[in-house]
């Protein structure tokens, strides 16, 4: 008997949009195992981002600056409003607030020589400060986090700056948890909590809640610091406009917006790619936040969330943001992902470029571990030259962006530099449409 | 004794002046007038002075102190001695919310009562209450010790790590992964000196412990119903 009859057409079978390979594979791993997926890596679906973005370059209305000869200024200074001594960086690329604990000791000795040699900060995390990023970090910035995890006033006093984490763009409104199999004794010790233990980080402050709160936080810290460095407060992107306005009431000298895309953070799938909004879409609100408050540029604006190129540098600054901050980018500068580690990638079940689980600690690159051999992978020197030169290139970029729009300075870069590819992207950028002079949403326009 | 009046002195010539005393200073005893409900009073202490407030704070008073014996003879607002690293702070009448968040060290004493939250995510301070505390005391705390000579509110200890809590009088419930525990020879030793420390009139014997389970250490699906 025959299976079909080959004279009639057959239906060719089709996946479902629905019930996606990916998504049945879900549904089947959470069969087996009955916990939710966690993992690192930022939100992976596609949403609007720079990529939708296009400069258009200098015309007969306007003319360039020539390359490599009329100077293009890259310096920002941030937290010019309460600060006595204000951060001064060489370029507007910063590095985000990844915890020793998170990364390896040699990861963060490499962020500190990265940044510094680029004339740039980098931030502690979650877990305090170590002497190994203190002493190779020329500007860094200290997160006082819900966790206080390794918190003390006197690496307060020590710090260039003070970020106050309200949340990540990776998952606004939760928490975190640091596995048992990444806490090793110096770990334990810095957090006062035994080893080998989940070690979970509060959603929200033990001793604060809103924003009347916060102001009195931020008082006394500036007390205990006798109103010295800038104190930062970053927020993950879900409602940007109040969320700026009330951390400019509260006092903040930097408010630091961090979208979806954000990477750096260890949670659910779930968390990770249905909360929160894309970078994109955070930065116009809260600019006009700070406008609406006369406290653009005085109140300076970090934006982070999937920065990968001197493109997104210029994006991000041409739609108002002071500087930006990155995470993810700077572990890859450093060797994270990188393919000559892809055999050991695929024995842990993945691929170059897809590897998420940094939470776990069996990281081949040495980055995300505690592991002492996989650890000793990364020579801190060599990995901080890379994302000294990383920082470089991106920074060039920017420059030539800029020039190219007839600016003197990245901060000279604004919206109408800008035109959108998609309607997304241009109702969310508030940059018309490529080809005409309209967006969703324009004042006056009927839509 | 050094006098510094709120009244007619800013708080920030107040913390700068007793923020730059060293161990080696002559000025060693120190009166605070008119704090009136002010803010992040004696913030960042780190010197081995006393220095006593003589009326009621607002937020953050002794906030991570260092070394400082510091004597509130009225009532404090929220946060108490946040993140306290050593030293002393006495509080003559009752402490609102969050009382030594986070404290890593030194003895935190409130003879009157304490608000919710009190030791919350605490991480080496001894705190003892010679009055009741509210829901949620202990919360998250990792290590030290909370005593409670009076009564504790709702979810006492909920999601505990290795803290030490001992309450005389009743504990309205406890919280997730919280249980009684023997009191055993040492922890009397324990309580003993804390009570003697805070001048509380009790007995060790009077008091139950109470600790982690430690069932919520490592997440297991099968816990999900305790979170």
């Amino acid at each position: 008997m025959k299976d079909h009859d080959t004279r009639i057409p057959q239906t060719v079978p089709i996946q479902s949009a629905t019930f996606s390979n990916p998504i049945n594979a879900e549904i089947r791993r959470a069969a087996a195992t009955g916990i939710y997926d966690i993992r690192g890596g930022g939100a992976k679906r596609k949403v609007p981002h720079f990529d939708d973005l296009l400069f258009l370059g200098a015309s007969i209305s306007r003319y360039p600056l020539e390359g490599y000869r009329e100077k293009c200024d890259t310096r920002v200074t941030l937290g010019t409003r309460f600060a006595k001594k204000p951060i001064e960086l060489d370029i507007p690329v910063t590095i985000a607030g990844m915890s020793f604990g998170a990364l390896s000791a040699q990861a963060k000795e490499a962020l500190g020589r990265g940044a510094s040699a680029a004339g740039t900060s980098t931030t502690t995390g979650d877990g305090g400060m170590t002497p190994e990023e203190r002493g190779h970090s020329s500007k860094l910035v200290y997160q006082y986090l819900p966790s206080r995890y390794g918190m003390n006033p006197d690496d307060l006093r020590r710090a260039d700056a003070i970020e106050i984490v309200v949340g990540q763009g990776a998952k606004p409104g939760g928490g975190g948890m640091l596995l048992g199999q990444k806490i090793s004794d110096r770990v334990a010790e810095m957090r006062t909590l035994p080893k080998g233990i989940d070690q979970r980080s509060a959603c929200r402050h033990p001793d604060w809640t809103g924003p009347d709160d916060l102001e009195i936080k931020i008082l006394e810290l500036r007390e205990i610091t006798g109103w010295q460095v800038p104190i930062y407060v970053k927020v993950g992107g879900t409602r940007p406009y109040y969320d700026t306005a009330l951390a400019v009431k509260a006092g903040a000298d930097v408010v630091v917006l961090d979208g979806m895309q954000g990477g750096t953070a260890a949670t659910q799938d779930v968390f990770i790619e249905h909360v929160g909004l894309p970078t994109l879409a955070c930065i116009r609100p809260a600019v006009r936040a700070l406008q609406d408050l006369g406290m653009h540029r005085e109140v300076q604006l970090v934006v982070s969330g999937g920065i990968r190129t001197g493109a997104d540098v210029a994006k991000a600054l041409a739609l108002g943001a002071d500087a930006v901050a990155i995470g993810t980018a700077a572990l890859i500068a450093l060797g994270d992902n990188d393919p000559r580690w892809e055999s050991e990638y695929q024995k842990l079940g993945t691929t170059t470029g897809a590897y998420d689980d940094w939470h776990e600690g069996r990281d081949p690159a040495g980055i995300t571990t505690q592991d002492p051999d996989l650890a000793a992978r990364l020579d801190p020197v060599e990995a901080g030259r890379r994302l000294r030169n990383y920082l470089k290139v991106m920074t060039l970029e920017a420059q030539t962006i800029a020039r190219a729009c007839g600016h003197n300075h990245l901060h000279n870069l604004e919206p109408e530099d800008l035109c959108a590819l998609t309607m997304e992207a241009a109702a969310m950028a508030q940059v018309p449409l490529a080809g005409t002079d309209w967006y969703p949403g324009k004042p006056g326009s009927g839509y | 004794m050094q006098s510094i009046d709120l009244a007619t002195q800013p708080l920030r010539e107040l913390n700068s002046t007793l923020q730059a005393q060293s161990a080696q200073t002559n000025a060693t005893a120190w009166e605070i007038l008119n704090p009136r409900g002010a803010h992040a009073i004696a913030v960042g202490l780190d010197a081995p002075i006393e220095v006593t407030v003589r009326g009621v704070t607002g937020y953050y008073c002794a906030g991570m102190n260092k070394q400082a014996h510091i004597h509130v003879t009225g009532s404090v607002g929220p946060g108490v001695a946040e993140n306290m690293m050593s030293g002393a702070v006495i509080i003559d009448g009752d402490a609102s919310q969050y009382a030594g968040a986070t404290g890593r060290g030194g003895l935190l004493v409130i003879k009157g009562n304490a608000s919710s939250r009190c030791g919350i995510s605490m991480k080496g301070i001894d705190i003892v209450v010679h009055g009741n505390v509210g829901h949620m005391s202990a919360f998250m705390a990792q290590a030290g010790n909370l005593v409670v000579c009076g009564d504790a509110g709702d979810a006492l200890g909920d999601s505990i790590y290795e803290a030490r809590l001992f309450v005389r009088g009743s504990v309205r419930s406890l919280g997730a992964d919280c249980v009684e525990k023997e009191m055993r020879p040492e922890h009397l030793e324990i309580l003993r000196d804390l009570l003697d420390r805070a001048g509380a009139d009790a007995k060790p014997e009077e008091f139950r412990r109470y600790g982690s389970a430690r069932k919520l250490y490592n997440f297991d699906i099968d816990n999900a119903a305790a979170y």
